[in-house]
């Protein structure tokens, strides 16, 4: 199955070197995953001061600055990765740095058929 | 094979129905992938046996035969089906070819640990793993588990529907957790039979026969798993549950009335569950890895073993309770320590115990520190005090029988 590893967490509770050293981890995250065929692919977001939200009502397309909701905590990152089951996602989501500070939220793909 | 006429047969079946049908469905829920298939499939191959056992005779491995016959049930059906619905056929095609042979019994003794460990894992809601384990693995009906909790059927069936729908669509796995997640999945397990039991125990007010039935669920919930898992923190939950139900016949009256520990008639405290509990604590304590459950278990032994709480040995229980404090921390904890240090040093350091907890604001709204601090004050005489502290606990107070203890001992103090 595919799940979609969603790394929350306050994006203010890192420092510079902390937060290097969580791409290091990670990078080396995705090479394991990489070779056991698990990795489809992860990235680090940009902070939310660099969210725009698109709506579009009534066929009027609206755009506003900032995330989708302003909460305590913030989408900071994905992974997205190849697990036999949801006891596989727990442990990769656990290997995750950002899990030590915030928390993964892990999705199960829903696979539908025609997407390019 | 036996033969049997058709009456005989009927009531084997309903026998066998009691003692294999939970193992029968674990099984096949494995051979299956899927929960609700597995469900029809027993079903099936129960209405399979009524039809062929009186005419062909009863096969020798009655479990084997019921799991091969559910799995060739949900092979037709499926076929039949995924004529109508593509997605079916891989389903039937799956199945169609068992990776493993059903005679197996370790097997199948897996397969109710597979089960107990899907039904609890912590992915599930809390209240879908109570309904779960309760439906899934213990075989009650909806409408049970309801009464026992006091809520509707429909709300246990929606909890039942998407605990289902979460395991099947979030890919739950069907399997005992590798050693590694084990200690975490064991807790987890653990934590849901502990909570059928207190439901069932905590309840015991006379008005609700069935929820008593829980804590017997749970106690059967734990000897399963101890049986299948011999680890002591599982020995240690045992141990308690036995030990705590041993005391259900002594503390309420015919009418429902809470009766305290120190006012229980010991004689009817059943004698069967304290020696198990007490073995299975020596057992759980003597592997050197002690669990909250296990120390709580112990606190109960040590009371079984007195006559009365004057002889009560409240030294090691106050040093119990310590040890409590040290596994677990909690106001609780510290509270039932103080009322032990009480019954050994007096009700004055008791009382300077339990304010101490007070004054830190923990538990001012615990309706049982506020009763320990009115019994203390009692003892000591001061009337006034234990008045107050008494109507702050009746305030708080939520049961029944609790409730009217209070009133009984306002009353007493005049």
């Amino acid at each position: 199955m595919k799940y979609m590893l969603l790394v929350y967490g306050n994006e203010n509770a890192w420092t510079d070197s902390e937060r290097q050293s969580c791409f290091v981890e990670s990078a080396e995250l995705t090479h394991d995953l990489n070779a056991r065929g698990q990795y489809l692919g992860a990235n680090p977001l940009q902070p939310i001061a660099t969210a725009t939200s698109v709506r579009v009502r009534d066929g009027k397309r609206l755009v506003t600055d900032g995330p989708f909701a302003e909460t305590h905590e913030q989408l900071g990152g994905y992974f997205l990765v190849e697990a036999k089951d949801l006891s596989e996602a727990i442990s990769i989501a656990g290997r995750i740095p950002g899990a030590r500070k915030g928390t993964v939220e892990i999705r199960p793909m829903l696979e539908i058929p025609g997407l390019a | 094979m036996a033969e049997l006429d058709g009456e005989q047969v009927r009531q084997l079946l309903a026998d066998v129905y009691r003692s294999e049908s939970r193992r029968v469905f674990a099984t096949l829920v494995r051979l299956l992938g899927d929960f609700d298939l597995a469900e029809e499939a027993l079903h099936d191959a129960f209405a399979a046996a009524a039809e062929q056992w009186s005419s062909t005779g009863v096969p020798d491995n009655l479990r084997a035969w019921l799991v091969s016959a559910g799995r060739f049930k949900a092979i037709d059906a499926i076929r039949r089906r995924s004529r109508f619905d593509a997605s079916l056929q891989e389903i039937a095609g799956r199945i169609d070819t068992p990776a493993r042979p059903e005679s197996d019994g370790d097997d199948i003794e897996d397969d109710r640990l597979r089960l107990i460990f899907t039904c609890c894992h912590p992915a599930l809601a809390s209240s879908a793993q109570v309904a779960l384990t309760l439906r899934e693995v213990c075989g009650l009906k909806t409408e049970e588990i309801a009464s026992a909790f006091l809520t509707t059927p429909a709300t246990i069936a929606q909890r039942i529907v998407r605990g289902k729908a979460k395991i099947r669509d979030a890919g739950i796995p069907y399997q005992v957790p590798s050693i590694a997640d084990l200690p975490e999945r064991v807790d987890s397990v653990l934590s849901v039979i502990y909570l059928v039991f207190n439901e069932g125990y905590s309840a015991s007010s006379g008005e609700s026969l069935t929820r008593a039935d829980l804590s017997q669920e749970a106690i059967r919930l734990g000897r399963l798993l101890s049986e299948m898992l011999p680890d002591p923190e599982v020995q240690g939950l045992l141990a308690l549950m036995l030990l705590q139900e041993s005391r259900r016949a002594a503390r309420s009256t015919a009418e429902g009335d809470l009766v305290l520990l120190e006012d229980q008639d010991r004689s009817r405290w059943n004698r069967e569950q304290i020696s198990e509990g007490k073995s299975l604590v020596e057992r759980a304590l003597s592997s050197g890895r002690v669990s909250a459950y296990t120390i709580q278990a112990a606190i109960a032994a040590v009371h079984a073993d007195a006559a009365g709480t004057a002889t009560t040995d409240w030294s090691q229980i106050a040093a119990l309770y310590g040890l409590l404090a040290g596994v677990e921390p909690s106001p609780v904890v510290e509270l039932n320590r103080a009322v032990a240090i009480a019954m050994r040093d007096g009700p004055a350091s008791g009382l300077e115990l339990i304010d101490a907890i007070l004054a830190r604001g923990d538990l001012a709204d615990y309706h049982l520190s506020h009763a320990a601090r009115a019994d203390m004050c009692r003892r000591l005489g001061r009337t006034a005090d234990a008045r107050a502290s008494y109507e702050r606990a009746l305030a708080l107070a939520k049961q029944e029988p609790e409730r009217r203890f209070l009133v009984r001992r306002l009353q007493e103090i005049g």
